[in-house]
C-alpha cells in the first residue's frame, strides 16, 4: 500500500505502554461503504460514506480499557493510547481475574481479498440501472411491492501491537439482494433472491453478478402471489428438509454463536447471552449426528467471514467445531483462550475503528454430505421443505429456537408438492442436530452481513457454508 | 453557534460554491461522545469510550439524490464528502420522490442537559458497577453502566439552522444464582440518578426468588409483563407498527381514527430532553401521541413517508428512514391515571411497578423480559420470542412457583387490542435500549392472554 499508518498505531501503543499498560494495541481503520436501495423500479436512497479513526486496546494490571478517535494525528495517537490506559486503571475499581494472552505469532504481514471488479469502481448508473430493472421486472410481474439493495465495504487495516505486529489488510465486500412481497387480505407474502437479504461475500462486484437479480425478478413475484393462496404449513413433528440458506442461519444461530468462548465464559451473559456448551465436555460432548461437521474456516476464498489476521493480529486458520458430531473446538480471542486454558485464538474482530475487538464468528459452516437435495426428497415419504428465512428466534444459551421461512412445500411419497404458505419450525439445537439423517454436498457459502453482539452495538460480517439437509421428528407449523 | 452547527454550515457553502445556487442540501454535523463500563462474572471486563464526530450530508442536484458522510472533517475531507456527493447524484436515476427540505423552523423548547452527566468519566461509571455488583452480595453479576453526549447542528440550503445538545444514562444489570437470572435496568437523563447498589439489590432479589422453577405446558395464560416486557413491546409496536413507511406501504396495522387498542392504552413518543430537539432532517422533535385511550391517531412519518401518506413529517427522519422508515425511539405507555406506587423493597420476585397488578392475577404468570423477539408476520405484527430473568407462576395474587423460560408466538397488537387490557402499572419506569438516546417509558401490564408457545423441552 502507498500510504501506511503504522506510525500512527505504534504511536499510540507506546502512549499506552508509558502510561502504564502492560500490553496494547491498536487499529487504524479507513472504511468506504456504499449503499443503494430500491422500490418498484425507482432508486430509494444512496449513501456513499467515508470513516476514518484509531482504537486502543490497553491492558492494565488484569484490566482493560479501550479509546477511539477519527484523527490520526499523531497528538490525537498519543493521547488515545494515555486515555486507552486511563479506562483501563479505572476497570480495576471492579478488578477479575488476571488476564494472560495466548501468543498471537507476532511479525509483519499484509493481506488482501481477491476482487476481480472493485466494486467502488463500477459506475452508480450501472448499478442504480441494475436495481431499478430487477425491481421493475419483479413489480411488472404482479409484485405489491419490489425491493433491491446492494451494499458496498473498502476496509483498510493496519494493526500494531506491543508484541511487535505490523500487519495492514485490505478487505472488500460487497453484495446485493431483492426482495417481491405480495399482499393479501390480512397478510404478506414475500420471496427473496437469492436470499432474505442478499447474498455477501469478499468478494468484487463480480458477486453482484452472478446473481442474476433481473433474471430471478419475475419468479419472485410470481412465488409471492402464489404464497397468498396456498395451504398453510401443517402443524406437527414430522420431517424436515431445509434448502443451504435456511440451514446457514440455523447453523449461524444455533452452533456459531453458541461456540464463542466470550459466551462460554459468561462475558456477554447479561446481553447476548452464555452458551449451553460446558468447556468441561470439550472433546467429549456430542452435538449432532455423525453427518455434522462444522469448521471454524476464516480461509475459504471470497466467503464473508474471510481475512488474512484478525483484529488481535492472529492469522487465519482453518479448525474443527464440530467432527463427527462431537464438540471438538471454540471461537477463541487471546484473552479468552488463555482463561479457558486452549492454546489457539483468531477469531477477534472489531466494527471498525471506533469499537472494541470482540470474538465473532468468521466462516462457520457445515461441511457438505454424500447426497444431493434430490436424493434426500427421493427418500422422503411424508415431510415438509422450508427455505429462504423469514424470521429468526433462539434463546439466551442459544438452546431453543424457532424458525420462518418465506415459503414451504409438501414432500409426499418422495416427490416434492403443493406449496405451503408460513412454514415454521421450533427445535432444541443438540436435538435437532442429532436428528440430521441426510446432507446433500451442494454447499453455498452464505454471507450473514448483520450479525449483532456486543454493547456498544457492533454489526459482524460472517460466512457460512451450508448445503440443504434432512432432519427428522421436527415440531413445524407453530402459529400466534 | 456551536461547533458542529458551524462544520454544518461550511458544507453548506460549499455546495453552494461546488454545486451552484439550484442544489438543494441538508446537512448534519453531531458530536457523539460514548463510553460504556460492562461487567461480568462480577468484575469490569470490558470499558469503552470512543469521541467521534460525523458530517452527514444530502444532497438534490438536478433532480437526483445522494447521500454520503465522514468522519474526517477536516477541510479536505468536508471537500472530499461534497464532491464525491455531488459525483454521486450526477450519476444517481432520478428521484421521483424528493420530498424537498424543511423550511426554516423554531425548534420546541427542550430541557437543559445535564453537564455533569455528559462529562462523566470512567471512574463514576466503575463505582456504579461496584455497588451493583455489592449489593448482589455474592451472587453472580453482568451488566453496564453508560453515558453518552451528543452535541448537532444542522443546517440546508432552505435556510434552517439548528442545533442542540442531549446527555444520557443508563444501567443494566443481572445477578444469577443456580442458573436463575433477575435484572435491574434504568435510563436517565442524569447519571446522578443512576442508583446502582438498588439496582443491583433487585436484580438479586429476582434471582434469588428464581430457584427451582417448573416447567409449564404451552397454552394461553393471563400475564403481568413488568416494564422491561412492555418496553420490548414498545420497541416492536415503535419499529414496525407505528413507523411511516410502512404504513405508507400497507404493511402496517395501524389504522387511524380506529379504536384498536384497549381504552386504557395511550402511547406518546416523548422526544425533548431525551435525545435531539430535531430529526436528520432538521425538523424540529415534539410529543407526538400515537395512541389516545386506545385509538391509534398517529405514525411517525419523515418528509418522504409524510409526502407519501399525505401527511406532515413528524420529526422522526433518521440516517436511513428512507429505506428503513421513520421510527420513534421515545415511546412512553401512560401508567394508570391517579395511582400509587407500591414502595419498591427489594425483596421477592416482583417489581413495586408490577406489584398491585400481580395481586390482582387468579391464575396466570408474572413475566420480567421478552428476549430475541422477531417478526412472524408484519401486518398483524405476530412476535416470535422468548421470556428471560424471571418468569413466576400467579395464583390468587400471590406467586407461588418459579417457572422456567419459555417461547411465545403472539401478535403484540392483538394482546393489547379492546377488552385485553385488564390493568396498567401506576408508576411508569425509564428503561434503556440497545443504543444511547433511545429509551422506552413503562409501567406493568396485566393482560387477559399471552400465547405460550413452547417451554424448555421444545
Amino acid at each position: 500500500m502507498s500510504v501506511d499508518h503504522f506510525d500512527e498505531a505504534g504511536t499510540a501503543v507506546q502512549a499506552a505502554l508509558d502510561a502504564g499498560a502492560r500490553y496494547a494495541d491498536a487499529r487504524v481503520m479507513l472504511r468506504r461503504t456504499e449503499t443503494m436501495s430500491a422500490r418498484d423500479g425507482e432508486v430509494e436512497d444512496l449513501s456513499s460514506d467515508e470513516s476514518a479513526g484509531i482504537g486502543v486496546r490497553a491492558l492494565v494490571g488484569s484490566s482493560w480499557g479501550f479509546y477511539a478517535v477519527p484523527d490520526l494525528s499523531g497528538a490525537a495517537a498519543r493521547a488515545a493510547g494515555r486515555r486507552a490506559a486511563e479506562i483501563a486503571a479505572a476497570s480495576a475499581r471492579v478488578p477479575g481475574p488476571a488476564i494472560d494472552l495466548v501468543p498471537a505469532g507476532a511479525g509483519t504481514a499484509s493481506w488482501a481479498s481477491r476482487c476481480e471488479i472493485d466494486p467502488l469502481s463500477v459506475p452508480l448508473s450501472v448499478k442504480g440501472d441494475l436495481l431499478v430493472a430487477a425491481t421493475a421486472a419483479a413489480r411488472d410481474a404482479g409484485a405489491d411491492l419490489a425491493e433491491g439493495i446492494y451494499q458496498i465495504w473498502d476496509t483498510r487495516k493496519w494493526f500494531a501491537s506491543s508484541d511487535g505486529h505490523r500487519i495492514d489488510q485490505h478487505i472488500r465486500e460487497c453484495g446485493a439482494g431483492i426482495t417481491a412481497s405480495a399482499y393479501g387480505d390480512g397478510e404478506i407474502q414475500r420471496r427473496s433472491w437469492p436470499s432474505h437479504r442478499g447474498q455477501y461475500g469478499t468478494r468484487g462486484w463480480e458477486l453482484v453478478d452472478e446473481l442474476a437479480l433481473t433474471d430471478n425478478a419475475a419468479r419472485m413475484a410470481d412465488e409471492a402471489r402464489a404464497l397468498l393462496t396456498a395451504p398453510l404449513c401443517p402443524s406437527g413433528e414430522t420431517t424436515l428438509i431445509l434448502g443451504g440458506e435456511q440451514l446457514a442461519l440455523q447453523i449461524h444461530e444455533s452452533v456459531g454463536h453458541a461456540i464463542e468462548l466470550d459466551r462460554i465464559l459468561g462475558w456477554e451473559a447479561a446481553f447476548a447471552g452464555t452458551s449451553w456448551l460446558d468447556l468441561d465436555q470439550l472433546g467429549t460432548l456430542r452435538y449432532g449426528s455423525d453427518l455434522m461437521n462444522i469448521t471454524i474456516d476464516p480461509t475459504i476464498p471470497g466467503a464473508l467471514g474471510s481475512f488474512g489476521y484478525d483484529d488481535e493480529g492472529s492469522p487465519a486458520v482453518k479448525r474443527d467445531a464440530v467432527r463427527n458430531g462431537r464438540w471438538v473446538g471454540v471461537l477463541a480471542g487471546r484473552d479468552s483462550a488463555a482463561m479457558a486454558g486452549l492454546d489457539y485464538a483468531g477469531s477477534v474482530r472489531a466494527d471498525g475503528w471506533a469499537r472494541l475487538p470482540m470474538v465473532r464468528m468468521t466462516n462457520v459452516g457445515l461441511e457438505p454430505g454424500p447426497h444431493t437435495l434430490e436424493e434426500i426428497i427421493a427418500a422422503t415419504d411424508d415431510g415438509v421443505m422450508m427455505d429462504i428465512n423469514r424470521s429468526w428466534s433462539i434463546d439466551d444459551r442459544r438452546l431453543n429456537f424457532q424458525f420462518g421461512c418465506e415459503i414451504g412445500w409438501e414432500v409426499k411419497n418422495g416427490r416434492r408438492g403443493r406449496m405451503l404458505r408460513n412454514p415454521t419450525y421450533t427445535g432444541i439445537g443438540p436435538k435437532f442436530w442429532q436428528s440430521m439423517d441426510m446432507l446433500s454436498s451442494e454447499s453455498v457459502a452464505w454471507g450473514t452481513p448483520n450479525c449483532g453482539k456486543g454493547q456498544p452495538g457492533q454489526i459482524g460480517h460472517t460466512g457460512h457454508p451450508a448445503a440443504p439437509a434432512r432432519f427428522t421428528g421436527v415440531r413445524v407449523g407453530v402459529r400466534g | 453557534m456551536s461547533a458542529e452547527l458551524d462544520l454544518a454550515a461550511r458544507v453548506i457553502e460549499l455546495i453552494r460554491r461546488l454545486a451552484g445556487a439550484g442544489a438543494q442540501a441538508e446537512v448534519v454535523a453531531a458530536h457523539s461522545a460514548e463510553a460504556l463500563t460492562r461487567f461480568a462474572n462480577s468484575a469490569i471486563h470490558q470499558n469503552v469510550a470512543d469521541a467521534t464526530t460525523t458530517v452527514r450530508l444530502r444532497l438534490h442536484l438536478d433532480g437526483r439524490t445522494a447521500g454520503g458522510s465522514t468522519t474526517v472533517t477536516g477541510p479536505a475531507g468536508l471537500q472530499a464528502l461534497v464532491e464525491r456527493t455531488i459525483a454521486a447524484s450526477r450519476l444517481s436515476p432520478p428521484d421521483q420522490a424528493w420530498p424537498g427540505l424543511t423550511p426554516p423552523t423554531a425548534l420546541r423548547a427542550a430541557p437543559a442537559f445535564d453537564e455533569a452527566t455528559a462529562a462523566a468519566g470512567p471512574h463514576e461509571r466503575a463505582d456504579r458497577v461496584r455497588d451493583f455488583v455489592r449489593a448482589a452480595d455474592g451472587l453472580e453479576t453482568a451488566g453496564f453502566c453508560r453515558t453518552s453526549y451528543h452535541s448537532a447542528g444542522f443546517a440546508n440550503t432552505a435556510g434552517q439552522a439548528v442545533e442542540g445538545r442531549s446527555a444520557d444514562a443508563a444501567m443494566d444489570g443481572i445477578a444469577r444464582l443456580d442458573g436463575a437470572d433477575g435484572v435491574a435496568r434504568r435510563a436517565g437523563s442524569r447519571l446522578s440518578e443512576l442508583d446502582g447498589a438498588a439496582l443491583g439489590t433487585r436484580a438479586a432479589a429476582k434471582a434469588r426468588a428464581g430457584g427451582r422453577p417448573v416447567e409449564l405446558p404451552p397454552g394461553r395464560y393471563e400475564v403481568v409483563l413488568e416494564p422491561t416486557a412492555v418496553a420490548d413491546i414498545l420497541d416492536n409496536l415503535a419499529t414496525f407498527g407505528f413507523n411511516g413507511k410502512a404504513y405508507a406501504q400497507h404493511q402496517s396495522f395501524a389504522e387511524l381514527g380506529v379504536p384498536q387498542f384497549d381504552p386504557a392504552v395511550t402511547i406518546r413518543d416523548e422526544p425533548l430532553g431525551a435525545t435531539l430537539p430535531f430529526d436528520q432532517e432538521g425538523t424540529p422533535r415534539d410529543t407526538l401521541v400515537l395512541v389516545d385511550r386506545g385509538t391509534t391517531t398517529a405514525v411517525s412519518h419523515d418528509r418522504t413517508s409524510a409526502a407519501e401518506a399525505g401527511a406532515a413529517s413528524t420529526g422522526h427522519a433518521g440516517a436511513a428512514s428512507r429505506s428503513w422508515g421513520p421510527i420513534a425511539s421515545n415511546l412512553g405507555l401512560a401508567p394508570e391515571p391517579g395511582g400509587h406506587a407500591a414502595p419498591e423493597t427489594g425483596e421477592g420476585p416482583t417489581a413495586a411497578s408490577a406489584r398491585t397488578l400481580v395481586g390482582g392475577v387468579r391464575r396466570g404468570l408474572l413475566i420480567t423480559d421478552f428476549w430475541y423477539t422477531r417478526v412472524l408476520d408484519q401486518k398483524s405484527l405476530v412476535i416470535t420470542g422468548l421470556t428471560r430473568n424471571g418468569v413466576w407462576l400467579v395464583e390468587d395474587g400471590e406467586v407461588t412457583a418459579a417457572v422456567g423460560n419459555m417461547r411465545f408466538t403472539q401478535s403484540y397488537p392483538q394482546a393489547l387490542g379492546p377488552g385485553a387490557v385488564l390493568g396498567v402499572g401506576a408508576e411508569a419506569i425509564a428503561l434503556p435500549d440497545r443504543w444511547s438516546g433511545v429509551r422506552y417509558t413503562a409501567p406493568a401490564l396485566h393482560l387477559k392472554s399471552w400465547n405460550l408457545t413452547g417451554n424448555a423441552s421444545g
